[in-house]
């Protein structure tokens, strides 16, 4: 196990650099970071001048990947290009926002994906069966911007109707009120609305499905000829084996969830990190995309990782080595 | 085929050797033929892709998809007939107007009196190229790449699959809203082009795998044996039973390449006005959050579009299945 590990750790090191130099190429054709501050009628010639030769954009794609990757060891992924602070404070309180609205969605999402598969696969082609696999089919067919500016637009109408504050539609707080606040909550509702709707409907389908191979096993028709209840079934024989493949995907989602918070951050203003992203790739600052890329790529990674190391322990007949 | 000691009157000519077999596929049982025979029943014989055909025609979600899209797609093929405005004609007595039947503002207009429903069936237009664009490319590259992995293995099947981890280890859309700001400038083709260079992993991997499996088979063998060369046995042997995943894969990125693509141009990085795309469209709904119209209708016709192409990817699913003989009622 502990080999596996390590080589899974050893080989994800040549798939960061080869990802990382890709995006630095990318990146840093994408756009002039100079051009933004050229256009800024405060900075004068020699600034600009200074700015070049202190992060190298007069040297070459490759030299200048080189002096990032020095950054990045030394200076906690290097400053931003537009405002010369360092990224890596913007990167923590950024990404302590996200994770707030990820791990809330997601923990809901877990739980109420999985009752409901777990309900649908028992009673399958019920009502509810039917109601939810709509429900899910339609959480698959909308575009996560959609229905995140659905959800803006009905509260932002129903503020300029009633008057009432229920959710706000933009920002993260109201100037005073804390991380662990009701105002907090209000603030990020919306945003875990957003992304609980999209994961509730790929969990659901897969429990459901991954509980109805189990239930059609040899071994539950064994458990229930020898008299097990119908609960005892359920819960202790059908429900922990059908857990392995959600847990997987549960981990592999994370992906998508990023991107989606993407959009959702945008959409509601968010101060998160891929906020944050999408107002550096506007910028053009591409230390500041970089680090975004680095800093969720080694998250995706580790998940992956952790997600096989579960997968693993859930399942005895997976061995790694 | 039949065994010639049984058979109860002489004509191979009269009758093929394709109807002496049921479904084409198992011979007979002597007793079986010659009694329908004298019944006057007839052996139809069909094949897998009849078979096919028959399952997909009796799905009724697929159906149901099928004509939605005839219906979607086929209004956005004929914008220029079905439109009642140009995209871009502006009508400044009726801005901001709510949905009506009067003036053919079936959708409203925008702040500039923009008729959106015109804008939405012209957005269809372009989402509709774009989808159809990148499922054929990723689709094309897919399969080469595949087929090459899967049959020679080797240094090309690492690549390929080293290059499918690192897709998957990436922020997917981080990736292509970077690459998008950097090479599609706005343009329909370049972000079809980029999103394409992103969708052909997927396809890849699922012909790789049949790939794999199909070359070790004894067809395969007695082709390789009566001297067929490596692209006869690849595309004429082995392809056509990667056929169904592939339909099936390149009809859900449709979908995707659609959803994809109205999410980068929502933000800004996608297709770039003045072309009408259905995530610029919905973006115009952010500004005016008031006119709920603006949001509405350009979603809920992705909505309607990707619903559409999933049922019809689930019917090609079960209908291309060859392990399901039974056609469903």
């Amino acid at each position: 196990m502990l080999t596996y590990i390590a080589r899974r750790i050893l080989y994800s090191i040549p798939v960061m650099f080869l990802s990382t130099f890709l995006s630095f190429v990318f990146v840093s054709y994408a756009g002039n970071p100079v051009g933004n501050l050229r256009n800024n009628p405060k900075i004068s010639q020699n600034t600009l001048e200074l700015v070049i030769k202190h992060n190298h954009l007069d040297r070459s794609v490759p030299v200048r990947y080189w002096f990032w990757l020095q950054d990045v060891v030394t200076h906690k992924l290097g400053n931003s290009l537009l405002t010369f602070q360092p990224i890596w404070p913007d990167i923590t309180r950024t990404i302590g926002h996200t994770a707030q609205v990820i791990i809330i969605s997601e923990t809901l999402a877990i739980i109420l994906g999985i009752a409901v598969g777990i309900f649908s696969a028992i009673r399958q082609y019920s009502v509810f069966d039917y109601l939810f696999t709509s429900v899910s089919f339609l959480g698959y067919a909308m575009p996560v911007f959609w229905f995140a500016l659905l959800l803006q637009v009905l509260f932002v109408n129903i503020y300029l109707k009633w008057h009432v504050r229920i959710f706000y539609t933009s920002g993260l707080n109201t100037p005073g009120k804390g991380t662990w606040s009701l105002d907090r909550l209000q603030h990020i509702a919306l945003p875990i609305m957003t992304l609980l709707v999209i994961s509730f409907a790929l969990y659901s389908r897969y429990m459901r499905a991954s509980m109805l191979d189990v239930i059609n096993s040899d071994y539950v028709r064994t458990a229930r000829a020898k008299g097990v209840s119908e609960w005892r079934v359920i819960m202790r024989h059908v429900f922990r084996n059908a857990l392995i493949p959600v847990v997987t995907i549960a981990a592999l989602n994370l992906g998508g969830l990023l991107g989606g918070a993407i959009i959702t951050e945008t959409i509601f203003t968010l101060d998160g990190i891929g906020y944050y992203f999408i107002q550096s790739l506007q910028g053009s600052d591409y230390y500041a995309v970089m680090a975004y890329l680095v800093v969720t790529s080694v998250i995706i990674i580790l998940f992956n990782l952790i997600a096989d190391i579960i997968y693993g322990y859930l399942d005895p007949r997976i061995r790694y080595d | 085929m039949t065994e010639p000691t049984v058979e109860p009157f002489d004509p191979p000519e009269q009758v093929s050797p394709k109807a002496q077999t049921i479904d084409g596929m198992l011979p007979a049982p002597a007793g079986l033929f010659d009694s329908t025979v004298e019944a006057g029943l007839e052996f139809k014989a069909r094949s897998q892709w009849s078979y096919a055909r028959r399952r997909f025609l009796r799905h009724r979600l697929a159906m149901a998809g099928l004509v939605g899209l005839i219906i979607i797609f086929g209004s956005g093929i004929f914008a220029n007939f079905i439109a009642p405005y140009s995209y871009s004609a502006i009508d400044l007595n009726n801005i901001l107007h709510p949905p009506t039947t009067t003036a053919h503002h079936f959708f409203g207009t925008d702040e500039i009196g923009r008729d959106y429903f015109s804008r939405v069936i012209w957005g269809i237009r372009t989402s509709e190229e774009v989808g159809l664009f990148v499922a054929a490319v990723s689709s094309l590259i897919g399969l080469c790449v595949g087929a090459a992995a899967g049959y020679y293995g080797g240094w090309v099947d690492n690549l390929l699959m080293r290059l499918t981890d690192l897709v998957l280890t990436l922020p997917a859309l981080a990736i292509l809203l970077t690459a998008a700001a950097l090479l599609g400038q706005g343009s329909q083709w370049r972000v079809s082009i980029i999103l394409a260079l992103f969708f052909w992993t997927g396809i890849a991997r699922v012909v790789r795998g049949i790939f794999l499996s199909l070359r070790e088979k004894e067809y395969v063998e007695a082709a390789k044996a009566s001297g067929a060369n490596d692209m006869r046995i690849m595309f004429r042997h082995i392809l056509p039973n990667t056929l169904g995943p592939i339909i099936v894969n390149g009809t859900i990125a449709v979908a995707a390449a659609i959803i994809t693509e109205a999410a980068l141009s929502f933000l800004g990085f996608g297709i770039q006005p003045p072309t009408p795309s259905l995530g610029v469209l919905v973006a115009g709904g952010q500004t005016n959050p008031q006119q709920w119209w603006l949001t509405v209708f350009p979603g809920l016709t992705i909505v309607v579009i990707v619903l559409c192409v999933n049922f019809m990817g689930d019917g090609l699913r079960d209908a291309l299945d060859p392990t399901q003989r039974r056609v469903r009622a």
